[in-house]
């Protein structure tokens, strides 16, 4: 949203005074998009719906969680053909973004003290109810992965003799709970899209139906990026077909996204969230592209990793900013409710055969 | 994902839907916008009997109107808008009301503009301006999105079919606030030292006081009837009357709003009579309650998760390295 636009809803001036003449209607511009631009009346230009009371900690833990499933899976797949490297690197990986992701979901709570509410029912109506007993599945077996890598880095013979026992018991556990971790990531990456479009934020919501693949194919490319940084590169082949897939999904399906969106799509080419969206683009690509040609060089692995995960932030940063700017902007909500009325008339249950 | 039918969008009976059997008619508000002074007494009313905290006085400078918006701190809030005369419509200015047949309501207000020296029927001393004011508030929706996503189960249905929040299990999530396709539930931010912060909050329709008989504090402080309280079934037959009687009037304007059990949210427990499209109030014009397309959302990221499984395997297969 540029600024001249947004001084337009200022109280006081013409465009944003509500009521049926000529004066109180706002031209709402639109220099990127096919969509007529719109002309929509509000109360004095103010919102309708409210934007989530959420911060920074939100996207972060969206990226965080689609690094973590991505990983799991490599680390189980690992696990399977016997790569040590890209095991490690996966299993590390997965559960200090796990980490990273619940100090995150905690602290952005008004009463972080209660974050235990979240396990005192099952709500199936509730995506935040529903990943939060995803995660609580997920968690425990990527942690015992983990914890078994760590145990088998420690040197033979460092350890003391009674702890010997468990830390054989563990090492045994962890390729079992890593298969595990691995079977239960692909919900973690993939709940998180529905956990935003299940809301009245417009440009949330009107992304519901791709905003899973872009969720999970950004999950794929920001974990297998990481695979190629932390894993030998004979190692990496796995985690550099998976990257290229993830990024050549997210890519497409963003695109999709933006087609059927209708206006709601607009809040991710302006301000903030256009910048983040074109960032996102553009080091996806280069990650893509690096890890196609050059994944077999150390350093360009590393740097096409490096793009893979910045590119992923970025889209999850720009999906966040974008929904929040639809709600803070009447505009999102009313012109396309006064399109689909014009359409096919106000929205009116029919009885289903 | 498997759910009753309509327990996600369509005309249902919220309280027997959640399982109360059995349970007191449906309650709700009746908001006649048409006889709305805008005098504010349901804001201040519901302040006093839900110890609101105040959020400091702001001149917005906009209109008469300086609370905003519904929010933590505001749970009725009264808008005001001051609307041209419309080109082309001579009548549109105030509603159609100069053609109306029957006389003004005396309230018992002082009496302002041309109105007070009986130029009402000319019609040619007649304000070039209309003031619409209306009462907002929660609407406790057949379909309530903000119940539906929150995690803890916090907000829940009463026996009345409305919505309330339990502050002791709200972890301040935020998902409500989000959800709501009217803007109406809040986080409370402040100020510091007021209780509930950091929680969601939001009308209850006075569950406290429906418990024992009485009626909520707002419909109970409304000087004018504008905001009536009842069954919904009777008020949405009131409703209809009284819009039948508008336009029998000649105030074409009138339209009711959220009384319709087959909308987008399954009608609401708060519905309104305005006098202009809903979007003039700061109104949704057409909301549909999110979790109508959550199955759809639901085998989307289905296909997504296990695409991502088996791009996952395509990764490792037929590889040596």
């Amino acid at each position: 949203m540029k600024s001249s636009e947004r001084d337009q809803r200022l109280p006081g001036s013409e465009a944003t005074a509500p009521g049926g003449g000529e004066p109180m209607r706002r031209r709402g511009a639109s220099d990127f998009s096919m969509v007529e631009p719109a002309e929509f009346t509000s109360y004095y230009g103010r919102n309708i719906v409210k934007p989530a009371p959420w911060e920074a900690d939100i996207p972060a833990y969206l990226f965080s969680g689609g690094v973590a499933a991505g990983s799991s899976l490599l680390a189980a797949g690992a696990s399977i053909t016997g790569r040590d490297g890209l095991r490690r690197t996966g299993r590390l990986g997965a559960i200090v973004a796990l980490g990273f992701s619940m100090a995150a979901l905690v602290h952005d709570l008004g009463r972080p003290s209660r974050f235990l509410n979240m396990l005192r029912t099952v709500k199936l109506t509730s995506p935040m109810s529903v990943g939060t007993w995803i995660l609580s599945t997920y968690g425990p077996f990527a942690a015992i992965a983990a914890a078994a890598e760590l145990a088998g880095l420690l040197p033979e013979g460092a350890t003391p003799s009674r702890l010997r026992g468990p830390l054989k018991l563990l090492r045994w556990v962890g390729r079992p709970a890593g298969l595990v971790a691995g079977v239960t990531a692909p919900p973690v990456a993939a709940y998180t899209a529905v956990l935003l479009s299940d809301t009245a934020t417009p440009s949330w919501h009107e992304a519901y139906r791709e905003l899973p693949f872009v969720f999970c194919g950004s999950a794929a490319a920001a974990s297998g990026g990481l695979g190629m940084i932390g894993a030998p590169v004979a190692e990496a082949g796995p985690a550099r077909t998976f990257a290229l897939g993830g990024a050549l999904v997210e890519l497409a399906m963003e695109h999709r996204m933006e087609q059927s969106m209708g206006l709601t799509a607009e809040p991710l080419h302006h301000g903030k969230a256009g910048r983040l969206m074109k960032a996102a683009k553009a080091l996806t690509v280069v990650g893509a592209v690096g890890t196609l040609l050059a994944g077999r060089s150390r350093a360009a692995a590393v740097a096409s990793g490096a793009a893979l995960l910045a590119g992923s932030a970025c889209t999850r940063f720009g999906v966040f900013e974008a929904g929040m700017e639809s709600a803070r902007d009447p505009k999102y909500v009313v012109v396309p409710q006064r399109e689909r009325i014009a359409r096919e008339g106000p929205t009116r249950y029919v009885e289903k055969q | 994902m498997v759910f009753r039918k309509n327990s996600l969008y369509g005309p249902v009976d919220p309280a027997a839907e959640t399982g109360y059997d059995p349970h007191p008619p449906r309650k709700g508000f009746f908001t006649d916008t048409s006889v709305c002074i805008g005098c504010k007494a349901c804001e201040v009313a519901c302040k006093e009997w839900n110890e609101v905290p105040d959020d400091g006085f702001g001149m917005l400078g906009m209109s008469y109107d300086n609370t905003g918006n519904l929010n933590a701190n505001t749970w009725r809030h009264v808008a005001f808008i001051e609307q041209p005369r419309r080109s082309g419509s001579p009548e549109a200015a105030d509603g159609g009301m100069a053609r109306a047949k029957a006389p003004p309501v005396e309230l018992g207000m002082p009496a302002m503009g041309p109105d007070s020296d009986g130029a009402t029927d000319t019609g040619h001393d007649k304000p070039d301006f209309r003031w619409l004011m209306s009462s907002d508030v929660c609407k406790h929706c057949t379909h309530a999105a903000c119940l539906d996503v929150c995690p803890t189960g916090s907000l829940f249905r009463t026996e009345f079919g409305t919505v309330v929040v339990q502050d002791d299990i709200c972890n301040g999530c935020g998902y409500c606030v989000a959800a709501c396709p009217y803007g109406v539930i809040e986080r409370r931010r402040g100020p510091e030292g007021a209780k509930n912060v950091g929680i969601a909050q939001k009308c209850t329709l006075c569950y406290d006081r429906l418990t024992v008989g009485e009626k909520p504090a707002c419909a109970k402080a409304c000087p004018t009837e504008s905001i009536q309280f009842g069954d919904v079934e009777e008020l949405r037959e009131r409703a209809n009357e009284r819009v039948a009687q508008l336009h029998e009037r000649g105030v074409m304007d009138a339209r009711l709003y959220g009384n319709d059990p087959e909308d987008g949210v399954g009608g609401t427990g708060a519905f309104f009579l305005l006098l202009d499209e809903p979007e003039v109030y700061g109104l949704p014009p057409d909301p549909v309650v999110t979790t109508r397309d959550l199955p759809q959302m639901f085998n989307r990221a289905t296909a997504a998760g296990l695409a991502l499984l088996a791009g996952a395997v395509v990764s490792f297969l037929g590889r040596r390295s």
